[in-house]
């Protein structure tokens, strides 16, 4: 009953653990859809979800495309650099619009954060945020969060290391969000430089040395190196990147002996992640991205599935 | 409005006696039990395929495959349910391609979850053939549906209702017809 009384989904910090576990169990069933060969189930027919990416991306807006056409609802995708936002409209009318063609949810991806929620306050879609500016990105974080639970059993209690540039990201704040709440002990580990002051208010514990952070650890959270960070000179070069906080072979060989890698993708091989490493029987890369589609499956039948309030 | 209890239709020797005859009417009806598989529909369903699976097993001396349907997805009224029901997992674990599907709900009423089930498992496979069995029969069909295999006729107003327990989820076997009040 997460979506009774909650219009959107904008973060996991507004949301409580049961919420979580809710939509967590919600898409157990759902990937198990995408395994047949009919991937299509009836429950969303007659709804419409629009994506509208105002920043680039392939897994997640393809993924809740695909979540949606999975639930036979009708999934429409604005193309920001082709659409009238390059006439200079208006976020505000931009939004009145998608919301007049009759669209149920609106997923939405914006470099600002905070944009999402401007637009769930002036709308009556639903409302998912699919990535905002540095603040959230939770259907990342919620995909993790499944992940991590398939493979470990439960989430409660694990060491989860987040591994690289934590002040640019997004998805390592919705990990803490949502990781934090289940008693997870949450370590941000990367260069100073990307590595937010104010960090461990959010329940996360910081290190500077990445072998230190390591040891013990039950998921090693692999960030993508942002690489256009280093023009701004807030780290010296890509290979003394790789050689202070990339995660190989040896590194890796710190964690627990059952240890899962996850990266939100798209890699830099070589970089943040080394490729055998990536390509490991610890790395649930892929998996994550299968997962992905069946926690927003899980997501928009919650939201739009059952009746309307 | 609450239900009281009206009358027990059956206690637990009648649920067993149920679940015994049809389960000799199912290899009757197919002349033995080659390509046979039985599936239940979330929830009680579920228990009660499992116990045909048994008995019939038990009779013909053969392992009877058995799953279990969630039809929440498939609903025609999902949107007069309240806001979103929980989805669980189907569990058929075997290929329908070329089976005798045995479908098992414990009430027939409306026949709108037969109806939804029948999409479901037709999304799971094709499977040879589908009959339908279930413990009850209310009557009131607001569909083209009839059942195959029946425990009992039970004639009802629509103020009744028909609550089966069974003792895997409720800890008895036993139907009872309730009446609003």
């Amino acid at each position: 009953m997460v979506f009774k009384h909650r219009k959107d989904l904008l973060g996991l910090a507004e949301l409580n653990r049961a919420e979580i576990e809710s939509i967590i169990n919600t898409a157990v069933p759902m990937k198990d859809i995408l395994t047949r060969d009919i991937k299509k189930v009836p429950a969303l027919r007659g709804k419409v979800v629009c994506t509208v990416f105002y920043e680039n991306s392939t897994r997640t807006r393809t993924s809740f495309e695909l979540a949606g056409k999975y639930l036979s609802a009708d999934t429409v995708n604005l193309a920001v650099s082709t659409s009238s936002v390059q006439k200079g409209e208006s976020l505000k009318d931009t939004i009145k619009t998608i919301e007049v063609m009759g669209t149920d949810v609106m997923v939405m991806r914006h470099s600002m954060s905070g944009a999402p929620h401007y637009v769930a306050r002036n709308t009556k879609m639903r409302v998912i945020n699919a990535g905002d500016g540095f603040h959230a990105h939770p259907t990342q974080g919620l995909l993790d969060m499944y992940s991590i639970r398939e493979k470990k059993g439960t989430l409660d209690g694990l060491k989860v290391v987040i591994l690289g540039d934590i002040q640019h990201s997004r998805v390592a704040r919705s990990n803490i969000a949502g990781l934090s709440k289940f008693g997870c002990e949450v370590r941000v580990v990367g260069p100073s430089t990307l590595m937010p002051a104010d960090i461990e208010n959010m329940g996360a514990k910081r290190f500077y040395n990445i072998e230190e952070a390591l040891d013990g650890a039950d998921v090693i959270n692999v960030l993508r190196l942002q690489l256009e960070r280093q023009k701004k000179g807030l780290f010296p070069s890509v290979p003394e990147y790789a050689e202070n906080f990339g995660l190989n072979r040896k590194r890796l060989s710190l964690a627990k002996k059952d240890v899962l890698v996850l990266h939100p993708g798209p890699m830099n091989r070589g970089v943040e992640v080394a490729s055998d490493v990536a390509d490991s029987a610890f790395s649930v890369i892929n998996e994550q991205v299968t997962n992905g589609v069946a926690i927003r499956m899980a997501l928009l039948y919650l939201m739009i599935g059952g009746a309307s309030e | 409005m609450a239900l009281v209890e009206k009358k027990k239709i059956m206690d637990e020797n009648g649920v067993r006696r149920a679940i015994t005859r049809i389960a000799h009417e199912i290899i009757e009806r197919n002349q033995g039990v080659n390509d046979l598989a039985i599936i239940g529909i979330r929830r009680r369903g579920g228990p009660l395929a499992e116990r045909l699976a048994v008995k019939i097993g038990e009779i013909e001396g053969v392992k009877i495959p058995v799953g279990i349907l969630d039809i929440t997805l498939y609903r025609d009224d999902l949107t007069a349910l309240g806001p979103n029901p929980l989805v669980h997992r189907t569990e058929v674990g075997f290929d329908l391609q070329n089976k005798t599907v045995v479908l098992v709900d414990d009430v027939l009423f409306t026949g709108r979850t037969v109806r939804a089930a029948l999409d479901a498992l037709a999304d799971l496979g094709r499977s040879r053939c589908i009959q339908l069995a279930v413990l009850v029969d209310r009557g009131h069909r607001e569909l083209p549906i009839k059942a195959d295999f029946v425990g009992k006729n039970v004639p009802t107003s629509k103020k009744e209702s028909i609550s089966v327990k069974v003792t895997e989820i409720d800890g008895i076997d036993e139907v009872v017809i309730e009446e609003k009040t």
